[in-house]
């Protein structure tokens, strides 16, 4: 009696590790399609709040020059021209103009700036000062080095440059917060040059940092 | 009279942040020159000290590099997927380049020489407070051809105002681009003959830690911490250190320290 209850037990063991042996691929399996759904819906989620953000305007359709890196691993950056309802008012067109520039190009390996990051505000002050307040995550995410800061900045100095021509300088600020750097190598305590000739002019509808 | 350090606290434009801010310049600081002279030894400062040997006058050539291996402590910085730690590997690198610029006769100094993180400005001072030095930051980059390095230097700053010779800290490296670029190109000229795809001539970017350095001072970062061996990047560091190196002598004869105080270095008074 022993002896069979003995075996009755081995057997039931070996039928739950047999189970639990093929049953852990597909848990498994299951877990990673959960995640790149969650992903995929953050992302889409940003791609809409983009879009919704560009269709707002009501402008026409217009070229835009948005710089993304010009080969993976690469250290150049290449002009690629988008169509956008951009708006005439400056700040709105650096709004949509980086927001396009976070959402990345078709090929994904020539990004300059993390999937996860986010454009919080922007702001452009009468001397031409442009401010732009990235999500956390531009700092956390971002590959870090002197050549991939460098070219995460380029991208955006340059995207304003070809898009938003009232904007001279560009303050790159985290969470709301100067930074020392952006990921331990690229000083953000100073100012970006941009349209270093731009005229100094108060602009209908540019927007200054709210007081406190 | 020779170089002093000043203490000021300006406000920020915009109002983001004060940031206390030194000034170096000039000082009646006579009595401390012939000393100067002599205490600029390969002894470390500690961060951010006020010497009175800072950029004393009386030297007119390059005698000290410090070198400075980036991150350190709780900053590994770059790390690649076989568990490199760019902190770790800038640590050798310092080392073997310290040897080989003291069989050139170069007094050497590190900004740190164990797993420690001082502040930029803590490393910048030690260059700050040196005669005739020069300053390298060394990194590994997570991105970029893997192979290939690259040496760096600031953009363009504008020169602060004359003050009596005085320059704002944050605005130490502007009196020193023109020499900064010179050593980068010498620096990177060796590097590209030694490691195809690297670039034939220094870039420029922002690096945080050039701009508050009082002295010529490039930024030399490899390619990279996505290595696939890390016995492949250990075999670059030795060809690192010597391109450096032979940069460093070939850019010796140009390097000049001003003799007047708020004069540019390199500059002729």
């Amino acid at each position: 009696m022993n002896s069979q209850w003995r075996t009755r037990i081995l057997i039931g063991l070996a039928v739950a590790v047999l189970a639990a042996a093929i049953y852990f691929p597909i848990l498994k399996r299951r877990v990673k399609r959960q995640a790149q759904v969650q992903q995929q819906s953050e992302e889409q989620a940003r791609r809409e709040l983009v879009q919704s953000l560009t269709a707002a305007t009501n402008e026409p359709l217009a070229k835009a020059r948005l710089f993304w890196a010009s080969e993976p691993d690469g250290s150049e950056l290449a002009a690629t021209t988008v169509e956008l309802p951009l708006s005439n008012d400056p700040v709105l067109r650096a709004k949509q103009v980086l927001n396009t520039l976070l959402a990345g190009p078709v090929d994904a390996e020539l990004r300059t700036l993390p999937p996860d990051a986010a454009l919080l505000a922007f702001y452009i002050l009468p001397d031409g000062t442009a401010i732009a307040d990235f999500s956390e995550a531009m700092a956390n995410s971002i590959p870090s080095g002197v050549q991939s800061e460098q070219l995460a900045v380029d991208s955006i100095t340059k995207t304003l440059e070809a898009n938003v021509p009232r904007v001279r300088r560009l303050k790159i600020l985290i969470h709301g917060q100067e930074a020392e750097t952006l990921a331990g190598h690229l000083d953000l305590t100073g100012t970006f040059p941009v349209n270093t000739n731009a005229p100094v002019a108060p602009v209908a509808g540019a927007s200054a940092p709210p007081k406190k | 009279m020779s170089f002093g350090i000043l203490l000021f606290m300006p406000d920020m434009k915009y109002g983001f942040r004060k940031i206390p801010a030194v000034l170096i310049g000039a000082t009646l600081l006579g009595a401390f020159a012939a000393h100067s002279q002599n205490s600029a030894t390969s002894s470390m400062q500690s961060p951010g000290a006020v010497t009175p040997q800072a950029n004393a006058g009386a030297s007119r050539g390059l005698n000290i590099v410090v070198i400075d291996p980036a991150h350190g402590g709780t900053d590994p910085g770059a790390r690649g997927v076989g568990g490199v730690r760019e902190s770790d590997i800038v640590l050798d690198l310092a080392g073997q380049l310290r040897h080989g610029l003291e069989a050139q006769g170069f007094q050497v100094m590190q900004t740190r020489s164990t797993n420690e993180n001082p502040s930029f400005d803590d490393r910048s001072a030690r260059a700050n407070a040196q005669s005739g030095a020069i300053f390298l930051t060394l990194h590994i980059s997570s991105t970029g051809l893997p192979g290939t390095v690259r040496v760096y230097t600031m953009p363009d700053m504008p020169l602060p105002p004359a003050n009596g010779g005085l320059i704002p800290w944050e605005q130490a490296q502007a009196a020193y681009l023109s020499l900064s670029r010179k050593l980068g190109d010498a620096v990177q000229g060796e590097l590209t003959q030694r490691f195809k795809g690297s670039p034939a001539n220094v870039q420029t970017a922002f690096v945080r830690q050039l701009r508050t350095t009082a002295a010529p001072a490039i930024a030399v970062e490899i390619s990279s911490v996505t290595i696939q061996d890390k016995a492949d990047l250990d075999r670059m560091l030795p060809s690192v250190a010597e391109a450096i190196v032979r940069g460093v002598v070939a850019f010796r004869p140009s390097y000049a320290t001003p003799t007047v105080p708020g004069v540019a270095p390199g500059a002729k008074p």
